[in-house]
């Protein structure tokens, strides 16, 4: 067995580091979503006034509704572009699984903000989406709804999440034991019943995981409205920013980061609530 | 000798239900299955036998339908049976593992097949019930497989089996994850259901007296091809190579020289019907006894040896005896208190069965060797 002293000094510096960096950051952060800003000073008067501002002013909530419904989007067509692929490389790949396998993970490795200006070329005006249309004389003049629009956000965010939804899709259908499926078909089941009422049930937990990264990153997502988003596409995200930098209203922001905070704290609780009822080792 | 009067790998009796014609299979270059022909009689419990890496999982695959012959058909009952996907094929696995659905309790794999099928409701539960009693598993229904000992899910797999009613039940070395009391145990199960309820089955496995014990005739497979297809009985006394001699019990394999109807092997001789040249005969260890007055043994043949080696074995002993050859004889014989010394052994002539030499035998036979 290990001494007291060991293992104190062994669990120290983590210990340190939670504390530092997250836990008082955290209680920084709530405690200035309980205090106000009044003529540029900031004052530590305990009041709800930023809560009350948040749940009565009709824009924070427009634009709550609209970054979940861009998550929602985002979630929904990562899923419907990652399962197939994870599905395809899981069972009916063969010896191409290793390659398309790299192939799926590489961009990941290639950095957020230049996935986000390639976006930003193909999309706009003069880009190159609108400049293939024109060659084909499908439009006559540049359309200028691809950039700077909710669609182009959600465009965006899906490229840059499916490889996130694929990861933990493809896992569990890996650890599905193949024998389950020839007992399937050996019971009557052809194709389409053995994956309804074999693999997708076994693949659930798989798929919770990646909806819940595809959902929450894109929740708390900043620069793909900035960069592709414009005016129309402005996201919670967006606003906390920008209250904590030019609008110098760090009470507020944080009473939004608190919300999203809650928020996607009770997500993650839900899901692995439902991964492990659906979970059977 | 069984009354089957048909070719050896025909069924020994009753209509034929399963034929396998000329079925070879190779992945790649590696050929697993080499031209098998082989018949499953209805009612009948038919055992592939073999090492592994013999060809045996790969024959009930490619039954079951989830591989496909290179070469060659399967028919079921006047239907080609290779060419239908595995869903559309009367037959039922029970798997190694056992493969029993982990998100579904017990009732709900029983009735898989049934579901899967768009069976009405009612009759479903009341055919689960019927064949979870015929398990035993009754007051397990509503357990989670994951929740069951290896007895236990065997039993359900082979109830979700059955369920479907096939005309044959293919089983992929299903006892072989179990302990050996169990084993033995579920082993007398199985055969008591497969006469109860008249279902061909084709059974995979390596072990011989698990083979000897349940079939009514046994395939031995070697290196993807049929090495003999008998009756247990048969196999066991008149073995037709000297690989089967010495898969199926143990035995001693005597290189003679037969010259005009006497085989001469050391200082030893007796009568046999093979043509003149080199021979091998397989005696059985149990054929060799001590010479006692009271034995009377037809055409006996008597020789003396000393005994190297006495081995105890509960219900009998082995004996290694030294009869001046360069290979020591091995007998099995009642328990008889410790023996040294020289003594007159006997056999009777019909028990040094004549058998061809197999072809390619050594790797296979070494590793076979090690497992004694």
């Amino acid at each position: 067995m290990y001494s007291r002293a060991y293992k104190a000094a062994i669990s120290a510096p983590p210990l340190l580091w939670i504390c530092l960096f997250l836990l008082l950051p955290y209680a920084l952060m709530f405690a200035h979503s309980f205090w106000l800003v009044r003529d540029g000073s900031l004052i530590h008067h305990w009041n709800l006034q930023n809560y009350r501002a948040l749940f009565t002013n009709p824009l924070y909530f427009e634009v709550f509704l609209r970054t979940a419904r861009i998550a929602a989007s985002v979630t929904l067509c990562s899923l419907l572009l990652g399962y197939p692929l994870a599905y395809y490389l899981s069972f009916h790949a063969g010896p191409r699984k290793e390659l398309l396998y790299q192939l799926v993970i590489v961009p990941l490795w290639v950095s957020y903000l230049v996935r986000g200006y390639a976006w930003k070329t193909i999309l706009g005006s003069d880009g190159v989406l609108n400049g293939f249309l024109q060659y084909l004389h499908v439009t006559r003049e540049p359309v200028s709804f691809f950039l700077y629009s909710p669609f182009a956000v959600v465009l965006m965010l899906t490229h840059i999440y499916t490889p996130f939804v694929f990861l933990p899709i493809y896992a569990a259908l890996e650890h599905i034991p193949r024998p389950l499926v020839e007992a399937s078909q050996d019971l009557g089941a052809d194709r389409r019943a053995t994956f309804l009422r074999v693999i997708l049930p076994l693949s659930i937990p798989g798929l919770l995981a990646g909806a819940t990264f595809a959902f929450v990153l894109s929740l708390g997502d900043f620069l793909a409205p900035l960069l592709v988003g414009g005016p129309s596409a402005t996201m919670i995200a967006n606003i906390v920013q920008s209250l904590f930098g030019a609008a110098y209203d760090w009470p507020l922001g944080a009473a939004i980061s608190v919300c999203i905070l809650l928020i996607t704290v009770s997500l993650l609780f839900a899901t692995e609530r439902l991964e492990k009822r659906w979970s059977f080792k | 000798m069984s009354a089957g009067a048909i070719s050896p790998q025909g069924a020994a009796s009753g209509r034929v239900l399963l034929e396998v014609r000329s079925v070879a299979k190779s992945f790649g270059a590696t050929h697993v299955l080499k031209n098998i022909s082989l018949q499953i009689a209805s009612g009948e419990f038919l055992t592939l036998l073999g090492e592994s890496g013999s060809g045996k999982t790969t024959l009930l695959r490619l039954i079951a339908g989830f591989e496909q012959p290179t070469s060659g058909e399967i028919w079921m009952s006047n239907e080609r049976l290779d060419t239908l996907p595995p869903y559309k094929r009367r037959v039922n696995t029970v798997f190694q593992n056992y493969a029993l659905f982990p998100h579904l309790n017990v009732r709900e794999n029983v009735a898989y097949g049934l579901r899967v099928k768009s069976t009405p409701k009612a009759e479903i539960a009341g055919r689960v019930e019927e064949a979870l009693r015929m398990v035993k598993m009754i007051s397990f229904a509503d357990a989670r497989p994951a929740t069951l000992s290896g007895g236990q899910q065997q039993r359900i797999a082979l109830a979700r089996a059955l369920i479907n009613r096939p005309q044959l039940l293919l089983l992929d070395e299903p006892l072989s994850a179990l302990d050996a009391n169990l084993r033995k145990q579920m082993q007398s199960e199985l055969k008591a259901l497969q006469r109860e309820i008249g279902i061909a089955f084709l059974f995979v496995t390596h072990d011989q007296d698990e083979a000897m014990a349940l079939s009514d005739r046994i395939a031995l497979l070697r290196n993807g091809a049929l090495e003999q297809v008998a009756s247990p009985r048969e196999i066991y006394s008149c073995p037709a190579t000297a690989y089967t001699a010495e898969f199926i019990g143990q035995t001693n394999l005597l290189r003679g020289e037969v010259k005009d109807g006497v085989v001469r092997w050391g200082a030893l001789q007796w009568r046999t019907s093979h043509v003149n040249g080199a021979a091998l005969f397989s005696l059985r260890p149990e054929a060799i006894r001590l010479a006692d007055a009271s034995l009377h043994l037809p055409e006996a043949v008597r020789f003396r040896g000393i005994i190297r080696q006495q081995i105890y074995g509960g219900a009998s002993e082995l004996l290694e005896i030294d009869c001046g050859s360069e290979q020591t004889l091995r007998a099995r014989i009642p328990v008889s208190g410790p023996l040294t010394g020289e003594h007159e052994f006997v056999f009777s002539c019909a028990e040094a069965v004549p058998v061809t030499e197999s072809p390619a035998a050594h790797g296979s036979r070494a590793t076979h060797r090690e497992r004694r």
